[in-house]
């Protein structure tokens, strides 16, 4: 590289104040959204789910998650009455086209639609080196990309398999609950697309959200509740199954 | 100062601590972005970026704002609690990218330190000029199945159809009116 004292000394001012832009950040700032005001989550009612995969493509589509990556996926579960522990799962494609016909036969099937369950106390963001991962203050698990090395000990550190490296900007990437969006007053887009209603975002800290009726009068799980992640996305319907 | 007569060493030892450790907070000052430790060991700033990002999906609303004739059409059939976008796609489209003249090194120092992530593509929402931006019209031969097609996974109350009795031959769309489609509530086309 051939660099005149001339070239260098335009470049170098233009350097540093990119730099300084860079180091500042310039966020657009949602109106009227206080993050101290929200906590979310979302409740996915698993016998509303038909497993169509209209939430994995919107998700894809919503946030440019690349081919054969995802955010947020649907699993079917086939469990006979022999083997109760050990189910079938498949999810082809991350569910996103759909599934095979389900031959009536023994046992039972169900749709299991997975996702980041925005933790409490996330396991992925404790073992960040860097401080490029963490819970927002509305309770959304979010990476700083431009902070992140791509280290993958997040990947490997969530229970639920819900990060990945992005395969173009070698970066962690994962659900955000479609904070854009949210911040924004709308709903997440795989709530949006989801033509039976069995994803709904839920606001812990609205006491109009009928999230708190729906918990006082319905049985509701997470996953791995063994694993006190304080997780977030609620399931209704759940079976003992599942992973 | 008999006390100190032999210390010029670790005067100087210490000198150099604190130097070096005045340099430390200087490079601190400067490495660390400034709103790290705004609200916890992360940068704040980075909230705002990621809240930043164009959203494709703009909600049933935004739909209903013009097509409020479907929407009532919508409102008192099955299809009811489907929102627009489930079916239709994404209101949003991305424009075709337009090809970029290769930069020069100036450009590409300076484009490599501003954004470090590459950026979106350009959005343009068909609201916003639904002349050039349509979404695309569904194909009911496969937006339907891909939800009705019989399946024991599928919720027992659910409709579902084998798609191979069930008519076979002209589309789901020739016979169901899509935004109401119960044959007995007047859906049928």
């Amino acid at each position: 590289m051939n660099l005149s004292r001339r070239q260098m000394l335009v470049l170098l001012p233009a350097a540093a104040v990119a730099w300084k832009s860079v180091l500042a950040g310039t966020p657009e700032d949602s109106p009227n959204y206080k993050m101290t005001d929200h906590w979310w989550g979302m409740l996915i009612d698993i016998p509303k789910c038909i497993g169509c995969g209209n939430c994995v493509r919107a998700c894809q589509t919503e946030n440019d998650v690349p081919d054969g990556y995802f955010r947020t996926w649907v699993e079917r579960y086939h469990v006979t009455d022999e083997n109760m522990v050990s189910p079938e799962v498949i999810s082809p494609d991350g569910g996103k086209e759909g599934f095979p016909v389900a031959a009536e036969d023994a046992g039972k099937y169900f749709f299991v639609p997975k996702m980041c369950n925005h933790c409490a106390d996330s396991p992925c963001t404790q073992v960040c080196p860097v401080g490029a991962t963490f819970v927002a203050p509305d309770g959304v698990v979010l990476v700083d990309q431009k902070y992140c090395l791509g280290c993958a000990y997040c990947v490997q550190a969530c229970p639920y398999g819900c990060r990945y490296i992005h395969p173009k900007k070698d970066v962690a990437d994962k659900c955000t609950l479609c904070y854009h969006r949210i911040t924004q007053g709308l709903t997440t887009a795989c709530c949006e697309a989801c033509p039976t209603g069995a994803r709904q975002l839920v606001d812990l800290k609205d006491p109009k959200d009928p999230i708190h009726e729906f918990l006082k009068t319905h049985s509701v799980q997470v996953l791995k509740p063994q694993m006190a992640t304080g997780a977030k996305a609620y399931y209704y319907g759940l079976d003992g199954s599942v992973r | 100062m008999s006390t100190f007569k032999d210390a010029g060493h670790l005067f100087r030892f210490a000198g150099l601590f604190v130097l070096a450790f005045l340099i430390f907070l200087v490079v601190r000052h400067y490495v660390v972005p400034k709103s790290f430790g705004q609200y916890g060991h992360y940068r704040g700033a980075a909230i705002g970026e990621i809240a930043a990002h164009p959203a494709k999906f703009a909600g049933h609303e935004t739909c209903e704002g013009c097509h409020a004739d479907v929407a009532d059409k919508k409102k008192a059939g099955k299809h009811a609690h489907v929102n627009c976008e489930a079916c239709h796609g994404a209101i949003y489209q991305h424009l075709p990218v337009p090809e970029q003249p290769k930069p020069n090194l100036y450009e590409r120092f300076v484009v490599l330190i501003i954004h470090p992530m590459p950026p979106d593509p350009p959005l343009l929402r068909h609201a916003e000029d639904p002349a050039s931006v349509k979404p695309e019209l569904p194909d009911t031969a496969v937006l339907c199945i891909r939800c009705h097609t019989a399946s024991a996974a599928k919720p027992k109350g659910f409709p579902q159809i084998v798609p191979a009795d069930h008519y076979p031959g002209p589309p789901c769309g020739s016979c169901h009116q899509p935004h109401s489609p119960a044959m007995d509530a007047g859906g049928a086309k």
